[in-house]
């Protein structure tokens, strides 16, 4: 127990640890002490002012965001003093920054309003000219409107801190300081928006927002991103069934504050023009629309006659769809067609993994391990462009908890910055590589290991022995993909008991149904089977769809609900934000197809095949209440006794700027790729 | 050839540190060494680290760059056993209005603040020194180079200086214009090749200043008065001043007076004498209006203020400071409207933007002193001058904000009439 010390706030007596600092310790006291500069888990800037308070036998007032706590200490946050030193702050503050609310993005949620509402003078004493600079564009998606700008230098940290990358400084000096992109005038960076979304006022906007709304006439939906596999809870704002804008307002979640650019603006393939809303039916080399009946009809009969015939029946499923879709489909394949030929893109070695690890307990990293563990091996993968957010936790637990990252790569990865040793390793040779580390690995309290696709099968083994021998705690993340890869496999979506993998479906004459849920299998690849009867459930016209006899509309992550299972096995909930028209979601077109083959599969409601996969699926006897309040609730599918499966485990390389076939359909993403501060470009 | 003074020495000055200001070759290492240079090094060299520091503290010396901390108190803050490199920074940016003394010092007496910097150096175990000269004086950071390239060549720098076994590397490095960077851990910053911005303390530099490693920051004139205290001894200098106003120190005088320039006094020596003997007086006979006593951030003083002893106690007591000896001299006929505007334009321009207080304030003050100035002035605005000055006053993260505040607060204060009359000229004209 840290050694504790006794004062006084506002004639409250407070009880607090020694040392920490006072503006900290008011908060947790339900005593909020204003501050622009201040911002937790940032470096200490004491530049705003705003935080003065009185301490008595102190003569001047004193700044409470650098002030730790002493004994006996008397604190008085709201007196005349304090309040008129607000005042005048506020007033030299309010003498440049333009008086442009009614038409400002941050109107209604600026903390610069909010502070001049609490202590701010009712009419202004600055009668001169105000200080003016033009808006810059920095990227497609960054905006800086200078004059607005109070120089907190939140954004200045949070991009050189928070995401390590450092992309905004300061320039000039006096009252025409400015904030300044790191390409003199543009950004080149992550396009992460955290700049925007700190920004206490309306200096930063972001490129899809601007304008476009006032914050009070959005509804706002806490759900989680549907790109990697992270699983950050991005809260979209909606308005008129639209989404205007994604970030993380509350800091809810497992990623607190953090986005990526995915997360943040990646929503927009929603509304793109090419979204299919009605299913179609092949007319020799086109398609026709054709009503959800008919569509239900054909397929129904289809799937009957083929399973009547004992048929071949090939069935793909998807990385992104929910957790209770995925557990519907191969309950569908296995149950209602009888058939044992399912998989989905498998972007990590997971049966390996889980079969490696079986017999052990607490052996799966969360994603909060990777903030809180003492050491990280990040052992053949990319963070920063893969999972930017567990990039973003093994920062923040080196900045805040000087932990040891430890990086064992091909080329060049960002954790190199912080890491205490970097091993470069040709493809192939990570497992050499982390020998190298054993020693240094050894003197480690606990680590967590995180691997990509490099390793599979004995390399997952191998590696889990690499870490039982090192004879400290040891945890992993095996990374997959993406939003439900790890759900997917969970679910039950690989070729158990002799069933065909991906490419065995593909590569096969015989198929007489081949059933995609949510997938693009043949992006690179051709179908071998002349005869088979194609069906696609997807938001696109994509490779797949167009070679499918009838293609269905389906509803993307964000227009449903349901579970999904993040890289790291945590389970979080889905909300459904917006409404497409003419698509359902896929477990709607699953339970209508099965209704139609008078199947009975059970109720298709989200809640109820989620009641089901808490009975029947290993590891996933989670608490209702933590995932049905927005939690994440980590599962534990060990001991399931995962046989080797066929089929290839490749990720699909996606960078910080692609979600495979989605990302293509995003505007905002394609606009960043294509901008003069694009990096990641394939 | 005796290099050309900027201004005659006065016989009423009491020369220390000025002492071989105006002899041949005044700058060189040969004449340093035949007036006495050197010596207090190969004295220090046989005293013990701390003998050294309680000389220092002796001497009653304090920090000449404008905050007067007692010198001695400062070295006995850098942790001499700590493991890290400890690092000598000389504050050179000599950047405060009215001040012109450092540069002097350097021109034509380089070497004995090389002595100085280098018995810091044997006091604070400290290898390393960084001279922070001001980007404004090109011509002294080469002249600086030739100096210690000179000290280098016969061996008062680099390695095993004089066959002690002490080593001492001395840089220079140069200021980019910024009045900010003579704050001294603004200037670490620049030095260490940031934007020169204040630091938060603590930790203070002697803890953790340059390359977050123990650091001893004085001014030019603070180490320059070293061998003087460390050669005849601490309590000799401390009886040239007044109790706790060890020495002398220089002034630089400047503004309506006879003989403008800069001058070596004891602490303590009455300012009125000062102007009227060894400045010349006021020219024409006009009357004292106000005089700035030590730099453009310290509060003005009313002719009827002046007739008190120039120490950091005596000024400190009617709410101004001695700060870096830039005493600015105003007659009867100075606008006092014109001297505030002058002022605040040179703190808005200097004001490195880093809080709030000092970046808006500065400028809006400026701002209404130019409205002012320009005929647009307000009876409010004169209440208004000094309410934002009290708002900015003890509020800023660093000491510009009171640099800026203060004077106007006096200025506003004592010479409101000033104001009133342009104001009543204003009706007139209209």
């Amino acid at each position: 127990m840290a050694e504790t010390v006794n004062l006084t706030i506002n004639g409250q007596a407070i009880q607090a640890e020694k040392g920490a600092l006072l503006i900290e310790v008011a908060r947790q006291n339900g005593i909020e002490i204003p501050a622009f500069c201040y911002y937790e888990g940032l470096t200490l800037q004491a530049a705003c002012r705003m935080c003065l308070v009185e301490v008595e036998k102190t003569p001047k007032l004193q700044v409470g965001c650098t002030l730790p706590v002493a004994d006996g200490m008397v604190v008085h946050t709201e007196s005349d003093t304090v309040r008129s030193a607000r005042k005048g702050t506020l007033e030299f503050l309010l003498t440049n920054h333009p008086l442009d609310c009614p038409v400002c993005d941050k109107g209604g949620e600026c903390e610069l309003q909010d502070m001049v509402f609490r202590y701010g003078a009712g009419e202004s004493r600055f009668t001169e000219r105000k200080v003016h600079v033009d808006e810059q564009q920095w990227s497609p998606v960054v905006y800086f409107d200078a004059p607005r700008c109070i120089l907190c230098y939140r954004c200045v940290r949070v991009c050189n801190e928070g995401m390590g990358v450092g992309a905004l400084g300061v320039s000039n000096r006096g009252v025409i300081s400015e904030i300044v992109p790191n390409r003199h005038d543009y950004l080149e960076c992550d396009e992460c928006g955290a700049c925007i979304d700190i920004c206490p006022v309306g200096a930063l906007t972001s490129g899809s927002y601007r304008y476009q709304t006032r914050p009070w006439e959005m509804t706002h939906v806490g759900t989680i991103c549907t790109h990697c596999g992270d699983g950050c809870r991005t809260t979209l704002g909606v308005r008129d069934d639209k989404i205007m804008r994604g970030n993380n307002r509350d800091h809810s979640g497992i990623n607190g504050e953090f986005l990526c650019v995915k997360g943040r603006y990646a929503f927009d393939f929603v509304e793109h023009p090419e979204r299919l809303q009605s299913p179609m039916l092949r007319v020799g080399d086109t398609f026709e629309p054709i009503s959800w009946a008919k569509a239900f009809e054909t397929i129904a009969e289809t799937f009957t006659a083929v399973k009547a015939r004992g048929g071949k029946f090939g069935i793909i499923g998807s990385n992104h769809t929910t957790n209770e879709e995925n557990f519907f489909l191969q309950k569908f394949a296995r149950q209602g067609l009888g058939t044992k030929n399912i998989d989905h893109h498998r972007t990590g070695d997971l049966g390996t993994f889980f079969d490696a690890l079986s017999g052990k307990v607490d052996a799966l990293a969360t994603a909060g391990d990777l903030y809180t563990t003492k050491a990280v091996l990040v052992v053949g993968a990319d963070l920063a462009q893969q999972h930017p957010f567990l990039s973003y936790q093994a920062r923040a637990n080196f900045r805040h908890h000087a932990a040891h990252i430890y990086a064992v790569t091909a080329g060049p990865v960002r954790e190199d910055h912080q890491a205490v040793a970097s091993v470069r390793v040709a493809a192939g040779g990570e497992l050499g590589g982390v020998e190298s580390l054993r020693d240094k690995l050894k003197a480690e309290g606990d680590l967590v290991i995180v691997f990509g696709d490099g390793i599979q099968g004995e390399g997952v083994r191998k590696l889990v022995a690499f870490g039982d021998s090192l004879g400290i705690p040891v945890k992993y993340v095996c990374l997959v993909d993406y939003s439900n890869s790890r759900g997917a496999f969970d679910m039950g979506l690989i070729p158990r008991d002799g069933g065909m993998s991906v490419q065995q479906m593909l590569g096969a004459k015989d198929l007489d149904v081949l059933w995609v849920v949510g997938a693009n299998p043949l992006k690179n690849a051709t179908l071998a089977s002349p005869n088979a009867f194609v069906v696609v459930q997807d938001l696109f016209m994509t490779e797949t769809a167009r070679t499918a006899d009838i293609v269905l509309p389906a509803a993307s992550a964000y227009e449903k609900n349901g579970t999904v299972t993040n890289v790291c096995g945590e389970v979080q909930k889905l909300k459904q934000a917006v409404k497409v028209m003419g698509t359902k979601t896929d477990l709607e077109i699953m339970g209508s197809i099965a209704k139609e083959m008078k199947l009975n599969l059970g109720i298709w409601l989200p809640d109820k095949v989620f009641g089901e996969i808490r009975k029947t699926v290993q590891g996933y006897d989670v608490p209702l209440p933590v995932v049905d309040t927005g939690g994440a609730a980590p599962t534990m599918p060990l001991n399931g006794r995962v046989p080797a499966l066929p089929g290839a485990i490749q990720s699909a390389g996606d960078t910080l700027f692609t979600s495979g076939s989605m990302s293509r359909y995003s505007k905002i993403l394609n606009a960043v790729i294509e901008s003069p501060g694009g990096l990641y470009r394939r | 050839m005796p290099k050309k003074l900027y201004n005659e020495p006065s016989p009423l000055e009491t020369r220390i540190l000025s002492k071989r200001f105006g002899l041949d070759n005044s700058e060189s290492l040969a004449t340093y060494i035949a007036n006495d240079g050197f010596k207090a090094f190969r004295k220090a060299r046989e005293m013990k680290p701390e003998a050294i520091i309680e000389e220092v503290k002796t001497s009653a010396l304090r920090g000449r760059g404008g905050a007067g901390f007692p010198t001695g108190l400062k070295w006995s803050f850098v942790p001499r056993s700590s493991p890290k490199p400890k690092y000598i920074v000389i504050n050179a940016d000599e950047s405060e209005p009215g001040t012109c003394k450092d540069r002097l010092l350097m021109e034509y007496d380089p070497h004995q603040m090389i002595e100085g910097i280098l018995i810091a150096g044997l006091a604070l175990d400290a290898h390393k020194g960084y001279l922070y000269i001001r980007g404004e004086y090109r011509y002294l950071i080469d002249h600086m180079d030739r100096a210690i390239a000179e000290a280098y060549g016969q061996g008062y720098l680099g390695k095993n200086i004089l066959g002690t076994g002490f080593d001492f590397d001395l840089y220079t490095h140069s200021g980019a214009g910024a009045y900010e960077c003579g704050e001294e851990t603004a200037l670490l910053d620049s030095l260490e090749g940031k934007r020169g911005i204040p630091r938060m303390k603590p930790p203070f530099p002697a803890v953790a200043g340059a390359w977050a490693s123990p650091t001893l920051l004085n001014n030019v004139e603070t180490f320059s008065a070293i061998p003087a205290i460390i050669r005849d001894g601490g309590a000799a200098f401390a009886a040239l001043g007044t109790p706790k106003n060890g020495g002398t120190r220089l002034l630089c005088v400047s503004g309506h007076v006879n003989k403008p320039g800069v001058y070596e006094v004891p602490l303590g020596y009455p300012m009125l004498k000062f102007i009227e003997e060894i400045a010349g007086g006021i020219p024409g006979g006009r009357k004292l209006k106000a005089v700035i006593p030590g730099g453009s951030s310290c509060p003005i003083l009313k002719a009827d203020e002046c007739d008190i002893p120039m120490d950091y106690d005596s000024l400190a007591k009617i709410g101004s400071m001695l700060g870096s000896g830039g005493m600015v001299v105003m007659d009867e006929t100075t606008d006092m409207v014109k001297v505030a505007l002058r002022i605040m334009r040179f703190y808005a321009h200097e004001s490195c933007g880093w809080c709030i207080p000092c970046r808006e304030g500065t400028t809006w003050l400026r701002k209404i002193l130019q409205r002012f100035d320009d005929g647009g002035g307000r009876h409010e605005d004169v209440a208004l001058l000094g309410e934002l000055s009290k708002n900015m006053l003890g509020r800023t993260f660093c000491a510009l904000g009171d640099a800026a505040a203060m004077p106007t607060i006096s200025i506003v204060d004592k010479f409101a009439a000033d104001f009133e009359k342009r104001l009543a000229q204003q009706m007139v004209a209209v």
